[in-house]
């Protein structure tokens, strides 16, 4: 059992990040993930790492793009409008098979918002948020020790498949503070980056580019099958859910991060009533964790997906269902966060009881 | 006999996409020629822009990458903090890194990062079409500025070299043009000069190429270098604008 | 690289890649001694390609080489 440390969200991911082997951090100002590039510019330089405020979302995606290429493990963090600029470099680094790591600590949105909590990012997490087919491994921690076991995972499976990789916060797990331990992973067998811009092109014999045009059509039809099928083989390898309760669950909640942690809450002082309700919780949101869906079906009456959006995941829910079960919905926006007892409220409307019986 | 002029090792052998006269080419083999005299083609990595040199990737023979338009001083930054020890240069057009670019080309100058940046100013967007440009002269028709560049509703040019000269981060700065052979020579000693400065570690080096565009300018080759003398000059005069070897700026 | 228009037994000599050229003509402005011309030919890609009149007139200055945007010319002394 290693030591287990008191940390701010924000600079628990920051921490862990370094842990895994990160020594360079591009980031730029904003609420409310402002501590993890503050962390950053205090810690870089005691582990010899580099850290670089830049000048914008946009350059600093680009910084991150630059050092992937050159071989580093890299990261940048934001939160929505941040991230939303960055969604040109992401594609750009997705369709140049770069691996990073990029965390969003999501407010409420659109447009400028507000710096509360949100899950409204959704969609331009799992759905692309830049242009063209393809897909970043997201991945939603619900705790602080999660988050910090998911960043040090992230830099392993993005190296493992050469693709950028998403951690999705919101803004209450940046700022809470839990006792954390940086603890080491199962290992993956990481291919070696032979395709790195090193400045060691003597070692190689060749050129290495990287690059994603490729301006002859049959040529970008082969590389996006090529893509496609990487994707393929992430969501055979990598789905994760966590399953509580489920296994004579009428109702089962769906929800992930914070509002599934709060969720949890609520399920739990149901289950004490002896409601037969579960939680699904996703923490692979790309992939989605359909196997976990798959698998419970059978005996589930009705799904309930709670988020702090105006419904998003519950789309994929829908799909992954596909039908065979009702799929209810419940939310809040702007920043809300709810509480337990409203949400123990709409897990009983949705087992048909009102919240006096 | 011995040869006098030759190919040089650091361009590949693919001939070019480039319009016949395009002064893209004549800078890719300056830039090429000053790898091979300095021994740093194992270690160099470039990055290509988005404008008509986008398949600069092919054309140099040392690591490259692409970068989104604009954006190739952060992904410059992004690998020279990897690779300290490597030497990272840009090639940018005029919308590149004077328009969509210009954050990111100001902030790599103002934090000056040890890279190398040629910029090839031609007033002009070439691979769109023909398009103003942030450096396209008062005047000049465009495909944007079909009546002529009016300065009220489009506003001025944007000197560049005079511009990053103001900051502290750059090392050196030149703006040269390659529109006969003296000039050419005169060109080659200032990107050689540029990327000795990075060699050596002295901070952020560009050098401003005014160039030409035949196709979208609707002139010769030739004409075209006669616009490079007759307009561009007299707007963006040549000269080294920063040198910290020099001391006074000039 | 094919090879043309060599000769010339004195001072220097130019080689001109015929594959290579695409006919913009600069190098026939900048010769001090007014030998390179366009020939009335085309090449595998449509151009017509430049070349040399007389070759015992070249002074192996390079000047066609260095305005030459496509490393077409190798000068040799």
């Amino acid at each position: 059992m290693g030591q287990r440390v008191l940390m701010k969200g924000n600079e628990a991911i920051a921490e862990a990040a370094i842990k895994a082997g990160c020594l360079f951090f591009f980031g730029y100002p904003i609420t409310p993930q402002n501590e993890l590039p503050e962390y950053m510019s205090r810690r870089m330089p005691e582990v010899g790492g580099t850290f670089v405020q830049a000048e914008s979302e946009v350059a600093a995606i680009n910084m991150v793009y630059g050092a992937a290429g050159a071989g580093a493990r890299v990261m940048t963090s934001s939160s929505s409008p941040g991230i939303s600029l960055k969604q040109e470099g992401i594609s750009y680094m997705a369709g140049a098979e770069l691996p990073a790591v990029i965390v969003n600590i999501v407010r409420g949105g659109p447009g400028l918002g507000s710096i509360q909590p949100g899950q409204g990012d959704y969609f331009q997490s799992v759905k692309g948020g830049g242009h063209g087919d393809y897909k970043l491994v997201v991945l939603a921690p619900a705790n602080l020790q999660e988050a910090v076991d998911l960043v040090t995972e992230a830099f392993d499976i993005a190296d493992q498949y050469r693709n950028p990789v998403l951690i999705l916060g919101d803004g209450l797990l940046g700022q809470m503070m839990e006792p954390v331990e940086f603890r080491p992973l199962p290992e993956r067998s990481l291919p070696p980056k032979d395709w790195a811009t090193n400045g060691l092109r003597n070692h190689r014999g060749h050129k290495n580019v990287v690059n994603s045009l490729v301006l002859q059509a049959v040529g970008l039809e082969a590389h996006n099958v090529h893509l496609q099928a990487k994707y393929a083989r992430i969501k055979d390898a990598e789905q994760k859910a966590e399953l509580l309760y489920c296994d004579d669950a009428e109702v089962v909640v769906v929800a992930y991060g914070s509002t599934a942690r709060i969720a949890k809450t609520a399920i739990l002082e149901l289950r004490e009533k002896g409601h037969k309700v579960g939680l699904l919780r996703p923490i692979t949101l790309w992939p989605f964790p359909e196997n976990a869906f798959n698998a419970i079906i059978p005996t589930v009456k009705t799904f309930l997906c709670l988020e702090m959006s105006a419904g998003q995941m519950v789309e994929d829910v829908r799909l992954v269902i596909n039908g065979r079960r009702p799929v209810e919905f419940y939310g809040r926006m702007g920043g809300i966060v709810p509480t337990p007892e409203e949400i123990a409220a709409r897990i009983l409307e949705s087992m048909g009881v009102t919240s006096n019986g | 006999m011995a040869k006098v002029f030759g190919y040089p090792d650091s361009l590949t052998d693919m001939p070019t996409h480039y319009c016949p006269g395009c002064t893209h080419g004549i800078i890719h083999r300056l830039i090429a020629e000053v790898i091979d005299e300095l021994g740093i083609v194992d270690r160099t990595v470039g990055v290509a822009p988005v404008g008509c040199a986008v398949l600069a990737y092919n054309y140099f023979t040392c690591d490259m990458q692409e970068a989104a338009h604009g954006r190739a001083p952060a992904v410059a930054t992004g690998i020279k903090r990897v690779i300290p020890d490597g030497i990272v240069f840009t090639y940018q057009g005029d919308g590149d890194l004077a328009s969509i670019g210009c954050a990111e080309i100001v902030h790599a100058a103002a934090r000056g990062e040890q890279i190398t940046t040629v910029f090839v100013n031609n007033g002009i967007y070439g691979m769109t079409g023909g398009q103003m440009a942030p450096t396209t002269l008062p005047g000049d028709k465009t495909s944007t500025s079909p009546y002529g560049r009016d300065t009220i509703k489009q506003g001025f040019p944007i000197r560049v070299s005079e511009m990053l000269a103001t900051l502290d981060g750059p090392a050196y700065i030149a703006r040269v043009s390659v529109h006969n052979v003296a000039h050419i020579v005169k060109a080659k000693r200032a990107i050689k000069k540029a990327f000795e400065y990075q060699v050596a570690g002295k901070g952020f080096t560009l050098v401003e190429v005014l160039s030409t565009c035949p196709t979208n300018w609707g002139l010769t080759p030739k004409e075209s270098l006669d616009k490079v003398q007759r307009d561009m000059m007299p707007y963006y005069p040549l000269g080294e604008y920063k040198d910290i070897e020099a001391g006074e700026k000039k | 690289m094919r090879e043309t228009m060599r000769g010339g037994l004195f001072m220097a000599q130019v080689v001109f890649n015929e594959e290579r050229c695409k006919g913009c003509e600069l190098c026939t402005i900048v010769c001090p001694v007014k030998i390179v011309i366009m020939q009335e030919k085309y090449n595998k890609r449509g151009f017509s390609p430049a070349g040399v009149s007389d070759m015992s007139k070249c002074i192996g200055c390079a000047a066609c080489a260095r305005i030459c945007p496509d490393v077409v010319i190798t000068v040799q002394k």
